[in-house]
């Protein structure tokens, strides 16, 4: 169970809607099943079908989580106008089966969506997610 | 040149899990070939048939992007850290 809490769930949800009709994308961090840090990060792409994170700031974020002391947890992406499942580019393209890939499903309502998978040697499996409410 | 490699999770199969290893080389080039030596298959997952690295994959040397520097010719020195980083990318 990945435990994601509200403020995070709203600022990744904000970060789909801004970005909205192209694809948004970014890292969580955190330690054991607790996320503590949320980090944005750029669609080179500027895609409304793919999304490719800038390497610098993702090298930058990794380094910024070892230096914290935490894991990286999670991988965001949104899915403008399309249901919150691994597309078959985004299962090619995991190569982080530590991490939870998040992914929500944004419509023209902007209604959101969020479900999470673990995706190993091609295989998708559903990962529980739950949204404990933010504490200061 | 003596470095050290670090390697991700997925090709972590190919290094008997370990997620640092040491290699030697005067270029990048010469340290994908002594690390395919050591964990053969490896250079196949990071370079294409003609020897590219790979769109998805990218390696830093001491935090610099390789592809910033002159790629697989990139100069090695004792002590540098070389980190196998891939994108984060999907559809
Ligand atoms: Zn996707």
């Amino acid at each position: 169970m990945l435990k994601i809490p509200s403020d995070i769930v709203d600022e990744m949800i904000a970060h789909a809607r801004v970005d909205f009709p192209r694809e948004c994308c970014g890292i969580l961090a955190g330690k054991d099943d607790g996320i503590s840090h949320i980090y944005q990060m750029t669609n080179t792409d500027r895609s409304r079908v793919s999304y490719l994170m800038d390497p610098k700031e993702q090298i930058k974020v990794f380094k910024e989580i070892r230096t914290l002391g935490l894991e990286l947890k999670a991988i965001y992406h949104s899915h403008p106008n399309h249901p919150a499942y691994p597309s078959t580019t985004d299962v090619e393209l995991a190569y982080y089966p530590e991490a939870v890939y998040l992914i929500i499903s944004i419509n023209n309502s902007r209604e959101t969506k969020i479900r999470g998978f673990r995706i190993l040697d091609e295989e998708i499996t559903e990962a529980e997610l739950s949204f404990p409410p933010h504490h200061g | 040149m003596a470095v050290k490699v670090r390697i991700p999770t997925p090709l972590r199969k190919l290094t008997e899990g370990k997620g640092e290893v040491e290699g030697t080389g005067k270029t990048i080039g010469d340290l994908l070939e002594d690390l395919d030596g050591k964990f053969p298959g490896i250079r196949e997952r990071l370079c294409d048939e003609s020897g590219n690295l790979r769109r998805f994959v990218n390696i830093y040397v001491n935090e610099e992007d390789i592809r910033f520097r002159q790629g697989k010719e990139t100069i090695l020195s004792d002590g540098d850290e070389i980190s196998i980083v891939p994108a984060i990318a999907g559809g």
